[in-house]
Order: C-alpha cells, then sequence, then structure tokens
C-alpha cells in the first residue's frame, strides 16, 4: 500500500501543494484529475520516486519510498508515462520485455519465469496478437496498451518470489494515459486498466483530463486544484457534496450536479419553462438544445412567457405571446425560436 | 490458432554464419595484397610449416597477420562504439567520435607532427624516425584520453544526455580549431604526414604496438558487452530507464568510458577511420529486424570487423603496388551498399 503523510510537492523554488495524505489501496483505480498545471504530473512522479518530496513522506507499505533501492522499487512500482515513446522498430514483445529489467541478471537473459511474467502481462492487456509487429506500425490504442504490459511485466513477481499470480499489491502509475486516444479506445483503456486492477490485485493511479470518463470508472478520485487544494474520495461522493463544482467553478467551469457534466452554455437568451413527455429522454435531449442556443431553463411547473411541451406524440409545441405553433423536428423548434422576434420578446420581457 | 508467442534472445546460426564471414574475409586478407599467397600455403605457414617462397613467411607474419588482427579489433571497436553512441544519444548520426575523442586524437597528433617536429631543426626524412613507432599513438592517447576525460567529468555532473552531446561536440571543434591552426602554419610536407596519418590505415600497427593496442580494445569490447543491459534499458529515453531501477548517469559513465575507449585506441594507432561507426549499426538493425543490444551489440562487432577486413583488402588493390587511403576505399565502396541495405527500410532510427 502506498501512503502518504503531510507530503509537500514541488520544485526547489516553486510549491505546487502540500500536506498531502494520501492512499493508494491494492486493487483500486484512482483517477486524479485536476487542471492543467495544477501539478498532477509533478505529483505522480513523486510518488514514482522520480522527484523528491518537498517534504513529508511517501511510504510503501511501511518503507520510505525515496530511499528504497531503485531497483526494489523498480519491482514494486512501475510508470507510464505521458507521451509516446520514439523507440523506431522496437517489435512490441522485445518493448515489453524491456519491463523485466529489474529482474534479469547482468547479460539481460530472460529465465522461464520472466518469460511467463512477459506473456502474463501481454495476455492481460491483450497484446499477444502483435507481439511481433514493431511499435510504430501500431496504432495509438494498441501501443499504449503495449507500453501498460511493459509497465505490468515489470512488477508482476518471478512466481518463484512472489505468492500465486497476482501482484502482491504493487503500484501501477499512469500519466494521461488517454491522452491522444479517441472516445472509445479511452473508455476501451480505461476498461482495462479497471479489470487490471481487480485480476492483479494491484493499485492504478492515472491523471486524465477527462472528469466525465473518471467519475464513471474510477473507485477513487484525486482532485488538484490550481491551488493546490486537494480532495478525494469516491466520483459520486465529491460530485454529490459539491467539491467537484467548488474546485472547477474557481477555474471558471460550472460543473452541473444533476447531471453531472459541465455546463458550457452561458444562458443568453432568457428563461424558458420545459415541460416534459413521459419517459424523460426527449426532454434531456431538448433541454440541451435549448440550453445551446442560448436559453435559461426551468421545468418546475411555472410557465414562463417562452414554453415548450414535448407531446406524447413526439412533436413539440412552442407557445409564447404570439401564439402556439407545432414542430415535428427538434431543428423546426430551434429554427422557430431563433427567428428575430420571439427573442426580441423574451429579452424584452424576460 | 493461437500467434505463436515469439521468443527473444540470440539466434545460433545467425552468429554461426557472421562469424563464417568473419574467418572467410580474415582468410582472404591474409591471402591477398601485392603478392598474393595461396590458401593452402597460408595454411601451411601459420602452421609453422615452410612456405613455397621464403618471403612468404615474412609477409604474413610481420606484415598481414598484425593488420588483421588490427582490421578485426578496429572493425568491432568502431561498431561497438557507434551502436552505443547511436542508442545512448538518441541520434541515428551518432558516431564514435562524437563526443570529440578523435579531434582530442588529431590535436595529440598534429602537436607532434605539426608542433614539436616543426619547431625541431631535423629534416623531414629524420623527423619521421622520430615519430615512428609508439610516438604518434601515444600522442594520439595523450589528445583522446584529454578531451575523453573533460567529457567524463561533464557527464557526472549533467543530468541530461543531450547537453553533453553539445559539450562533446563544442570540445572537438576546439581541438579541430587548433589543428586548422597548426596545418595553417606548417610546412606543406609534413602537413602531408599528417594528412597521411588522418587518411586511416590498418598497417602501421607492430606486434609491440599490438601488446598496448590489443587490450585496451579488449577492454572496451568487454565494457561493451557489460553494458548492454543498460543499453536496452535506455531505448525508451532516461526516464523509463530510472523508473526500471537504472543509474543512468552511472550506466552512461561507463558507456562513454567504453565507447571513448574503444574510439581512442582506435584513432590513436590507425587514425581516424569514419564510416564504420556510423553505417554497421545501420545495417545490423536493418538486417536482423531488431532493437535488442543483446543480439544488435556482437552481431556489429562481427560485422564490423568483417567490413573492415574487406575495405583493407580492396584498399590493398590486390596484385598491385599501389595502396588506397581506407577511408576513400570505405567510402566510395561502402557508401552505396549500405544506402541500398537502409533505404529498403524508408526510415533511419535510433533503434
Amino acid at each position: 500500500m502506498l501512503t502518504s503523510s503531510s507530503l509537500a510537492i514541488g520544485y526547489p523554488r516553486r510549491l505546487i501543494a502540500s500536506n498531502l495524505d494520501l492512499e493508494l489501496r491494492p486493487a483500486e483505480l484512482v483517477c486524479l484529475i485536476g487542471p492543467n498545471g495544477a501539478g498532477k504530473s509533478t505529483l505522480l512522479r513523486t510518488l514514482a520516486g522520480m522527484l523528491p518530496p518537498l517534504g513529508g513522506i511517501v511510504r510503501l507499505d511501511g518503507e520510505n519510498l525515496h530511499a528504497m533501492p531503485s531497483l526494489e522499487l523498480a519491482k514494486r512500482l512501475a510508470i507510464v508515462l505521458t507521451g509516446g515513446v520514439e523507440a523506431g522498430s522496437l517489435s512490441a514483445r522485445l518493448l515489453v520485455s524491456l519491463g523485466r529489467h529489474p529482474h534479469t541478471d547482468w547479460l539481460g537473459r530472460l529465465t522461464v519465469q520472466d518469460e511467463a511474467a512477459i506473456e502474463r502481462a501481454m495476455r492481460l492487456t491483450d497484446t499477444l496478437a502483435f507481439a511481433h509487429r514493431p511499435i510504430h506500425e501500431l496504432s495509438d490504442g494498441e501501443r499504449q496498451r503495449v507500453m501498460i504490459a511493459r509497465a505490468l511485466a515489470q512488477i508482476l513477481p518471478s512466481p518463484a518470489v512472489g505468492e500465486g499470480l497476482g501482484v502482491r499489491d504493487n503500484i501501477l502509475l499512469l500519466d494521461e494515459p488517454t491522452a491522444f486516444l479517441d472516445l472509445p479506445r479511452r473508455v476501451e483503456l480505461l476498461q482495462l486498466l479497471k479489470r487490471l486492477s481487480r485480476e492483479t490485485n494491484c493499485a492504478i493511479l492515472l491523471t486524465t483530463h477527462d472528469l466525465d470518463l473518471a467519475l464513471r470508472i474510477a473507485d477513487q478520485l484525486w482532485l488538484l486544484s490550481s491551488q493546490g487544494e486537494f480532495h478525494c474520495g469516491i466520483p459520486e461522493e465529491l460530485a454529490l457534496n459539491g467539491v467537484i463544482a467548488r474546485v472547477f467553478r474557481s477555474e471558471g467551469v460550472e460543473f452541473d450536479r444533476a447531471s453531472g457534466a459541465f455546463k458550457i452554455h452561458q444562458p443568453v437568451c432568457g428563461p424558458i419553462s420545459l415541460h416534459g413527455d413521459r419517459d424523460g429522454v426527449a426532454t434531456a435531449w431538448t433541454w440541451r438544445a435549448l440550453e445551446r442556443i442560448g436559453y435559461e431553463v426551468h421545468n418546475n411547473g411555472i410557465r414562463r412567457p417562452v414554453h415548450v411541451d414535448v407531446l406524447d406524440s413526439g412533436h413539440w409545441r412552442l407557445t409564447t405571446l404570439h401564439g402556439h405553433s407545432e414542430h415535428p423536428t427538434l431543428a423546426s423548434l430551434l429554427a422557430a425560436l431563433t427567428t428575430p422576434l420571439p427573442v426580441e420578446e423574451v429579452q424584452g420581457r424576460g | 490458432m493461437p500467434t505463436p508467442f515469439p521468443k527473444l534472445g540470440l539466434r545460433p546460426w545467425l552468429f554461426l554464419l557472421l562469424l563464417f564471414l568473419l574467418v572467410l574475409a580474415f582468410t582472404l586478407s591474409l591471402m591477398l595484397g601485392s603478392v598474393n599467397i595461396p590458401p593452402q600455403q597460408v595454411a601451411q605457414i601459420l602452421l609453422g610449416g615452410a612456405p613455397a617462397k621464403a618471403s612468404w613467411a615474412d609477409i604474413l607474419f610481420k606484415f598481414r597477420l598484425p593488420k588483421a588482427v588490427t582490421a578485426v579489433l578496429v572493425g568491432a571497436a568502431l561498431s561497438t562504439a557507434g551502436l552505443q553512441m547511436q542508442t545512448l544519444f538518441r541520434n541515428p548520426l551518432a558516431d564514435p567520435f562524437i563526443l570529440g575523442v578523435s579531434s582530442g586524437a588529431s590535436l595529440g597528433v598534429a602537436l607532434v607532427i605539426l608542433g614539436i617536429g616543426a619547431a625541431s631543426t631535423l629534416t623531414f626524412t629524420a623527423g619521421l624516425s622520430v615519430f615512428g613507432d609508439l610516438t604518434l599513438a601515444i600522442a594520439a592517447s595523450l589528445g583522446a584520453g584529454l578531451v575523453l576525460g573533460a567529457v567524463l567529468v561533464v557527464a557526472r555532473r549533467v543530468q541530461n544526455t543531450l547537453t553533453l552531446l553539445v559539450v562533446g561536440l563544442m570540445f572537438g571543434y576546439l581541438a579541430s580549431a587548433v589543428v586548422t591552426l597548426l596545418i595553417y602554419f606548417s610546412q606543406p610536407e609534413r602537413v602531408q604526414l599528417f594528412s597521411l596519418w588522418s587518411s586511416g590505415s590498418f598497417g602501421g600497427v607492430t606486434w609491440s604496438q599490438m601488446r598496448v593496442f590489443a587490450p585496451a580494445a579488449i577492454l572496451g569490447l568487454l565494457l561493451g558487452f557489460a553494458m548492454m543491459k543498460p543499453l536496452n534499458a535506455l531505448l525508451l529515453g532516461d526516464d523509463y530507464a530510472r523508473s526500471l531501477g537504472l543509474n543512468v548517469r552511472r550506466a552512461r559513465f561507463w558507456i562513454i568510458l567504453s565507447a571513448s575507449l574503444l574510439a581512442g585506441a582506435s584513432t590513436a594507432f590507425c587514425g581516424p577511420i569514419w564510416f564504420i561507426g556510423v553505417a554497421v549499426p545501420h545495417v545490423a538493425r536493418s538486417l536482423l529486424r531488431t532493437a535488442d543490444h543483446r543480439t544488435l551489440l556482437p552481431a556489429s562487432m562481427l560485422m564490423g570487423a568483417s567490413f573492415a577486413l574487406v575495405a583493407d583488402v580492396i584498399a590493398q588493390a590486390p596484385g598491385s603496388q599501389h595502396v588506397l587511403p581506407l577511408n576513400v576505399v570505405m567510402s566510395l565502396f561502402g557508401v552505396p551498399i549500405i544506402l541500398w541495405i537502409i533505404l529498403r527500410q524508408r526510415q533511419l532510427r535510433f533503434s
């Protein structure tokens, strides 16, 4: 288990955050989120032992991580750094085998146990199919999986030493593993990491900008604000008690607790009331459409001068001071709302 | 049908093939030259038998054998050093001399030939004998050692590998500037002597010099073997190497020491030989299709040794009395072959 007490991180002349009491538990997937420049990578690198702490201590199973022999630490903790690797014609297989570096003899010879660990790491990350291909031929998503396999191979114990097949609460750190990936690949990668944490029992900490995905998949969320404020907890709790909203409000972004998403539209057209259909799906999308074109949407039962009904027939009825109109599609509803007259009307009265 | 899990490691048949090529090239270099000796005679002389012509034994023992051994050592040394520098600096154009070792050696030799020699009142031919045997080698070693020492001091302090590269380049420029200055103020005969040294030759190493050169080169090669694993770790960059538990600064120190010993010894005894160090590692990568130094390093050594032997045979222009400058031969014959091998791959890589 990785813990820290009153940890201060940063660089000699720049303190980034202090008083961090962290705990990274086995078989847990933790997402570290925060705005650019908040020090996510610095925290990750400090926990990895690559940067010295400015104060406090990081412990791995009670031992001071920064005082551990580097080879011992390398067997317990592996990292996947941000950005690609420039390693040309390395085959995926060779790249993963580099992870065994701390386990092999001075010539780097792979034992049967090493081979087994490499194969297992590649099977767990589903990279065996392109083991012999050079990594510059792989897609971004495939390459990222190979990098994860490499890190995993590094911390998988040799069966002779470790007990069974589990990674005895070893640590896997990843710096923005989902950057450069498209949405399906991002989801896939996070699901893979979640599965790895369960199957190998290792603790996984990753930094990401993807709050949406982090909220849905992380066991724990770590939040670092640009003021050096730190919060942790299960994602839903942090959303519910308003911590996420507070941290991101100081960054100028509004987090909507009800929907669990960021509000990105400033209302400029005034209020509009919305009355929904039975199952609510059409209402939700109508809501988003109205927000997108700049309305402040209410559905607390009070009718506003401009009002939309989502009808059971699948049509929309728009009511303004000028009368009713019925629209078969959302597009035609929006078209009616964005013609100059009703907008002026709304602004005049709103 | 699951994909078979590919195993890594040395491929014995491949090394047997490279070894066979090396033995072939070695035999050729003993046979061919201004006088061609038939292979049975070569074997007979080496086994202590009496040759058909008395002069052949002398030619073989005094000239061709030391020259062939030198070529093997230099070829292996420069290929190894080139591979080490290309990986260390993550740069496909890096060569054994990138840290200025050869400029340092040139400076040492230039100081002896152009500096001290020019200041003395000796005639040109008398000057040659003064510079004979070990003098040039010692001068070159001192020059190379000086630059190497300076680079190693910097290497221990500097965290960033690229900084080291720039520092090495600067040392090299400095040494080259002094050499150019010396040339500018020297007599043409001495400049020619210096240019003879700079065109490179395996022929100048006598058995007595071999006692210094061979141990230095072999020590460098052994160090190279010990550094194969750190080189592999460095393939992904310094940060990953560190996260694998490698002490990057220490590994870098030993790799530079090994490469500079190899490049320095080669340059001291044979002059600067440019081509092998850049080209052979690329050929090895290209033909073996791997970046694993546990395969690449021994393969580069064997290929470099064979290449040096063949280049030397061509330089002797067998059957004629002329000897071509080694660096010229390597470039003229080597460049087209190596371009062809590398261009098949489309993209030059350091790994």
